[in-house]
């Protein structure tokens, strides 16, 4: 490989991490927080095929891109808001419910969405990082959307929060042991319909990004599985906020190799590169899980592991 | 004999279903020659792309007197498809059905045939053979052809001389697509090469757009593609300040700085013969096929990212496939330098279906 053609590769790795990371981090935080309170939330890729819907929609009819990515917010936190409370019903399981809210989320965005194919919604703007640097390549690469410096702030917020505050500890308190919780005088139950609500709230949030952002318009196909992959990363990211970022970054800059190494030139074996992030998530995970520490951050009271 | 009144509902339904039918049926002969024409999509109609051109026809079509059109849309390559097929043909009297996705014709569409003889069924893939039923039929078109004018008018448009395409999958259609681009460029502008990125499925917004963006950071300053929906990638080529060029159906309005040209379908003229063979009695043909020769396939207006000069020599080019002049000719060799065309093929010829090479010129691999 030149030189050139390693610069070309590098920063278009760099520009997919900063690129294509910011929904899986929205997705990947919303999760977080649910599953800290002890829920699973599968749903929230249905939260965010209807975000990057509903943003689209408002926007293109207000005019202001960003009152559309607070409607996606309310969006996701209405589907959130559903899931939590009929996941408060007795013998429901949480699973069920997220495929069923999946399901939910994609099918009344494509319902909703039909009639926005077509027409052209205003973007959200974006600034570049690299601009100093009078090179358009560098430039190009670092082009950096607010949202993206949003979700990093709530990471660092929430990670602040879970060990700092009062509210964060009755969070983990409801995610590890909901009997210490019931005895300490807390609602376990309205601690995960907040948290469900809240975490559906950022799910949408994320979509926005796909619609009004990156790749910028809305369609069917919009999504194509991220929403799930993002869950799958909080397991990565094993239940922590900062890593979670730490982990979509990643999982962009896996997802940008495929295309940047057939642009210069190296075309053999794509199929084997486009699979890059998939190859990457699992040898760490594998890497990762087999440390005793590993299973100190589950929450004790996901289902999945009780 | 209780058991003969036991009425499967089923069966009911279906009875109902076809009174209904020869109710309508007897009101429309009153009405002389009316048709029905069934259409079946597998997304929504206005995608930019292939459901659209598909869609862009049945609307002409319902503008021709004599002409019904029912549409669906969104329907899955599952037996959802044999149910609205089935619905069409009963209760709407579907004299006969056009299914546009390649996954419907079998088992499908082949069970339709066989179930409704009095029916016309007809696919948008070349499937059909002489051994399956023979009121089904296939129809397609030549899209390469409008691809060779779309490099045209690249070639003579480009600065740089490094031209995109960001291609689904490497199967024979879209290997045709980026040799005709390419070879349509060469034409035009003898130092032009095409790089193409394969996104590996039809449909993958995102990594359609990071294509789009790595061969833009690559230094291509034109951009086409063969998705399923080119908007992400016309867009996302238009916001970096690329041309681009179409596919399937007309994207110009999502670029208005650089649209050069694009390469589309003309499917009314295929439904047009149709509608005009059932009115006039007359038998379907089972396989219809065409380009540019056939007026089949054509190319979007020309957009301000095209020259004058690219303009006029794609109308040349244009004139010349009208005239059958070959695209493939003798001694093109692929990418990896083995001779792949011994002699100068016709642009119909069943060999360019088998097609499984990039064309040197091409900076690409099919693995």
């Amino acid at each position: 490989m030149s030189d050139s053609a390693f610069a070309i590769v590098f920063f278009a790795i760099v520009g997919g991490a900063l690129r294509v990371s910011t929904p899986f981090m929205f997705v990947a935080l919303g999760e977080c927080l649910t599953e800290k309170s002890g829920r699973v939330n599968l749903g929230l890729e249905g939260t965010l095929v209807l975000g990057a819907m509903t943003a689209y929609a408002v926007s293109y009819h207000s005019g202001y891109p960003w009152l559309g990515v607070f409607a996606a917010g309310l969006s996701g936190a209405v589907l959130g808001a559903m899931h939590g409370y009929i996941c408060k019903l007795p013998k429901v399981n949480d699973i069920a419910v997220g495929i069923a809210m999946m399901l939910f989320g994609t099918g009344i965005a494509f319902f909703f969405g039909k009639a926005y194919i077509q027409p052209s919604a205003p973007r959200l703007e974006s600034f570049s990082l690299g601009a100093w640097t009078g090179n358009q390549q560098i430039a190009t690469a670092l082009q950096i959307n607010p949202l993206l410096l949003v979700g990093i702030a709530v990471a660092i917020l929430m990670a602040w929060a879970f060990a700092n505050t009062k509210w964060g500890l009755i969070v983990r308190m409801a995610g590890d042991s909901a009997p210490a919780a019931t005895a300490m005088g807390v609602s376990v139950d309205l601690v995960r319909f907040l948290s469900t609500t809240f975490g559906g709230f950022l799910a949408g949030v994320g979509g926005a990004f796909l619609s009004l952002f990156y790749p910028g318009s809305w369609n069917q196909g919009l999504s194509s599985g991220q929403g799930l992959m993002a869950v799958a990363l909080v397991i990565f990211a094993r239940w922590s906020p900062v890593r979670c970022i730490i982990a979509a970054l990643l999982f962009g800059a896996a997802g940008a190799i495929g295309p940047a190494l057939q642009s210069v030139g190296i075309t053999q074996g794509y199929y084997f590169f486009n699979a890059a992030p998939y190859i990457l998530t699992l040898l760490i995970m594998i890497a990762s899980a087999g440390s005793k520490r590993a299973m100190r951050d589950v929450p004790g009271e996901l289902s999945i592991t009780k | 004999m209780i058991g003969s009144l036991n009425l499967n509902r089923r069966r009911f339904l279906q009875g109902t279903a076809a009174a209904a039918v020869a109710g309508t049926a007897g009101i429309r002969l009153a009405q002389a020659a009316d048709v029905t024409i069934g259409i079946v999509y597998v997304g929504p109609r206005d995608d930019y792309g292939w459901n659209q051109a598909h869609a862009v026809a049945a609307k002409a079509l319902k503008g021709v007197s004599g002409v019904k059109v029912v549409e669906e849309e969104n329907v899955p390559e599952t037996d959802a498809c044999a149910k609205t097929m089935e619905s069409m043909i009963n209760l709407d009297g579907a004299k006969i059905v056009l299914g546009t996705s390649f996954g419907y014709y079998s088992p499908f569409m082949v069970d339709m045939a066989k179930k409704y003889s009095a029916v016309q069924l007809r696919h948008a893939a070349p499937l059909w053979t002489p051994k399956d039923p023979k009121n089904l039929g296939s129809y397609f078109g030549y899209l390469n052809q409008a691809h060779y004018v779309d490099g045209v008018a690249a070639g003579l448009s480009t600065k740089s001389n490094k031209l995109g395409f960001v291609a689904a999958k490497p199967i024979a259609s879209v290997l045709s697509n980026i040799n005709s681009f390419m070879l349509g460029a060469k034409s035009s502008n003898p130092s032009a090469t095409v790089q193409v990125i394969f996104t590996g499925d039809w449909s993958m917004p995102v990594r359609e757009a990071e294509a789009t963006n790595a061969l833009v950071d690559a230094g291509c300053d034109v951009i086409t593609c063969h998705v399923d929906g080119p908007k992400v990638v016309i867009e996302t080529a238009e916001k970096r300040g690329a041309k681009t060029c179409g596919h399937n159906a007309s994207q110009a309005p999502l670029a208005p700085k650089g649209f050069i040209t694009g390469a589309e379908y003309k499917w009314i003229t295929i439904y047009k013969s149709y509608a005009d063979d059932l009115a006039g009695g007359k038998a379907l043909p089972n396989m219809v096929s065409g380009g540019y020769e056939a007026d089949m396939v054509a190319n979007s207006p020309f957009g301000a990212g095209c020259t004058p000069e690219g303009k006029k020599a794609a109308e040349a080019a244009i004139a010349g496939l009208k005239a059958k002049k070959p695209i493939y000719t003798a001694g093109l060799k692929d990418n990896k330098g083995k001779v792949v065309m011994d002699k100068t093929y016709d642009n119909l010829d069943p060999y360019l279906d088998q097609m499984n090479y990039l064309l040197e010129g091409v900076v690409g691999s099919i693995t």
